[in-house]
């Protein structure tokens, strides 16, 4: 054990550039933390961002949190981590992060510093190789990859441990800037490092990651502090408005996974059939979670495959006497338009989203019935080239705009356009294809540090 | 005597569990309020493919977390979140049917 008696983490957002409160991170950093850690990442926004390699957040949010963060790592001599940059860990996401930083250093003339930036990028003939060699397994309820969705896929990224972020840390980095990344890799890092328990660690990750939203009232946009101690961790916010309860914190254990009792990594799986929450005066403490190394370690990769181009077209109605009738209607003018172009309807798939039925549950709905008195209709089309969705869209719309459905009186045209232009080219469409597990080599070197000096 | 689950519940949400299954929580609101729904046992794998119009093979698991009051059923996705056809990318508004169920039991 390291001479420190604690370790003592600053979280400060739930993914970094949704921001916190200038007043909670003070009060954080009056805790004295040993580093200050966020995550930039989630696949919960879908496959768009890593398949087209775009952020999800807000350049500017991204830049604001950091410019606290930052200053305050160099000038304590804390380490700064970023797990996730860029919100889905790819090449691009992780140096689109690197740009915002070297502005902040040099706009805020924080002085020399050296970055650990870890790529987390795996090569797709890598994937391939493995692939053929049965070294992927896909994870519940993901179809098998096939040689061809895997060429369709843009990019592949696999979440890394705590094990590379704590060789940048060996190396003396001022910052740490990881891609993709398991979102308690980066809280965990430092502590693990001090000698601290791994269960401990990655379980005290696990809800830090999410910042105050396991807090209640619950935030995504606030500060809070995990303090690791020997034989358990420490929760505790920065802001009056909202604390840890026990009940908070358990119910956070449930919170976007499968199992709560189970939770699968890499390297190994977080056991927390054991842990005891204990609220006290100013949090919670947690004890008794373990960490199960497994006995070869895997790590999770996740791609995303271009399908296509997206056309939508936002239109409503307010005829009940249309209403009573809209499926039949939509698929008359499907039979239509299909006869109109009958290649591009046969290579393009459409989706007539119905709001006031079924557009929020789809077939899942329980009561696929309309009980209001008007209907948002929403035209989703997707092409093969953006130009061919462009079309099929377009039909679809005029068509049912003048389509003279069964008992028609209000014959000057069925829908109500609240834009104009009425058609929105939307881009390309992804998919999730990749998100399997791989089980590492002795000699795999997945993601090694760069150290770029600024 | 017929209850509904609403009235013993004080969360019922559902979220992604992942890009490729969806997972509906519903935590208690103390603790004897878990155990009548634990008790009654009507959180099955053929009742919530009943509910969800799914086939009773695509919920993977349903699991009772005692530490939270709560029970949690994880589902296949229909589709994986996002893919085209998609409705709810976070899964975050499915939860609804939940706050209807009802159901028979002895307390």
């Amino acid at each position: 054990m390291h001479e420190r008696r604690t370790c003592t983490i600053l979280s400060p957002t739930a993914i970094l550039g949704y921001g916190f409160p200038e007043s909670s991170f003070e009060r954080a950093l009056a805790c004295d933390p040993d580093v200050i850690a966020v995550d930039g990442g989630s696949t919960d926004p879908g496959p768009y961002y890593l398949g087209a390699g775009k952020p999800f957040t807000n350049r500017n949010g991204v830049k604001r949190d950091l410019s606290y963060m930052i200053e305050a790592g160099l000038s304590r001599r804390i380490p700064v981590i970023i797990g996730t940059a860029g919100g889905s860990g790819a090449k691009v996401h992780v140096d689109w992060c690197l740009e915002i930083i070297r502005e902040i250093v040099q706009e805020q003339k924080l002085g020399a510093c050296k970055i650990g930036v870890i790529y987390a990028d795996i090569p797709g003939s890598i994937v391939a190789q493995r692939l053929a060699d049965g070294g992927i397994t896909p994870l519940a309820g993901v179809p098998e990859l096939t040689q061809e969705y895997l060429a369709q896929t843009t990019n592949i990224v696999a979440q890394m441990g705590h094990e590379p972020m704590i060789d940048a840390l060996d190396r003396g980095c001022d910052i740490i800037l990881a891609g993709r990344a398991y979102d308690p890799a980066c809280f965990a890092a430092v502590p693990i490092r001090m000698g601290f328990d791994p269960g401990l660690c990655l379980h005290a990750g696990k809800i830090l990651e999410c910042a105050a939203i396991a807090a209640t009232p619950g935030s995504g946009s606030d500060c809070v502090i995990g303090i690791i101690d020997e034989d358990h961790f420490t929760l505790k916010t920065v802001s009056d408005e909202r604390r840890f309860t026990e009940e908070s914190t358990c119910a956070h254990t449930l919170y976007e996974k499968s199992d709560p009792y189970h939770l699968p990594g890499p390297g190994g799986m977080l056991n927390l059939e054991h842990t005891e929450f204990r609220e006290i005066a100013d949090g919670v403490e947690v004890y008794g979670s373990v960490f199960e190394p497994s006995e070869h370690y895997t790590i999770k990769l996740e791609g995303a495959r271009l399908t296509g181009y997206r056309t939508i077209s936002i239109a409503a109605t307010r005829d009940p006497i249309m209403i009573g009738q809209l499926d039949e209607i939509i698929e008359q003018v499907q039979q239509r338009v299909a006869k109109l172009v009958p290649q591009l309807f046969a290579d393009s798939q459409i989706c007539v989203h119905q709001y006031g039925r079924n557009g929020v549950m789809g077939p899942m709905e329980p009561n696929p019935v309309y009980e209001g008195h008007e209907s948002v209709l929403l035209i989703d089309v997707l092409g093969r080239r953006q130009e061919d969705a462009d079309s099929v869209c377009s039909l679809m719309r005029s068509t049912l705009l003048h389509y003279g459905y069964r008992g028609r009186i209000a014959t000057a045209g069925n829908l109500a356009f609240p834009f104009s232009p009425s058609d929105i080219s939307t881009g390309e469409v992804y998919e999730f294809s990749l998100y399997h597990i791989l089980q590492q080599k002795p000699d795999d070197t997945f993601f090694p540090v760069k150290e770029v000096l600024l | 005597m017929n209850r509904r689950l609403i009235d013993l519940a004080r969360v019922i949400r559902s979220k992604n569990a992942g890009p490729f299954e969806l997972t509906l929580d519903i935590i208690c609101k103390d603790e004897d309020a878990y155990a009548i729904l634990k008790r009654a046992q009507v959180i099955t794998p053929e009742r919530m493919a009943a509910l969800y119009h799914v086939p009773v093979e695509d919920i993977l698991q349903i699991i009772y977390f005692e530490p939270a009051h709560a029970v949690k059923v994880t589902m296949r996705r229909r589709i994986p979140s996002g893919a085209f056809g998609e409705t709810d990318i976070y899964g975050a508004q499915q939860h609804a049917p939940l706050m209807l169920m009802e159901f028979s039991c002895d307390t």
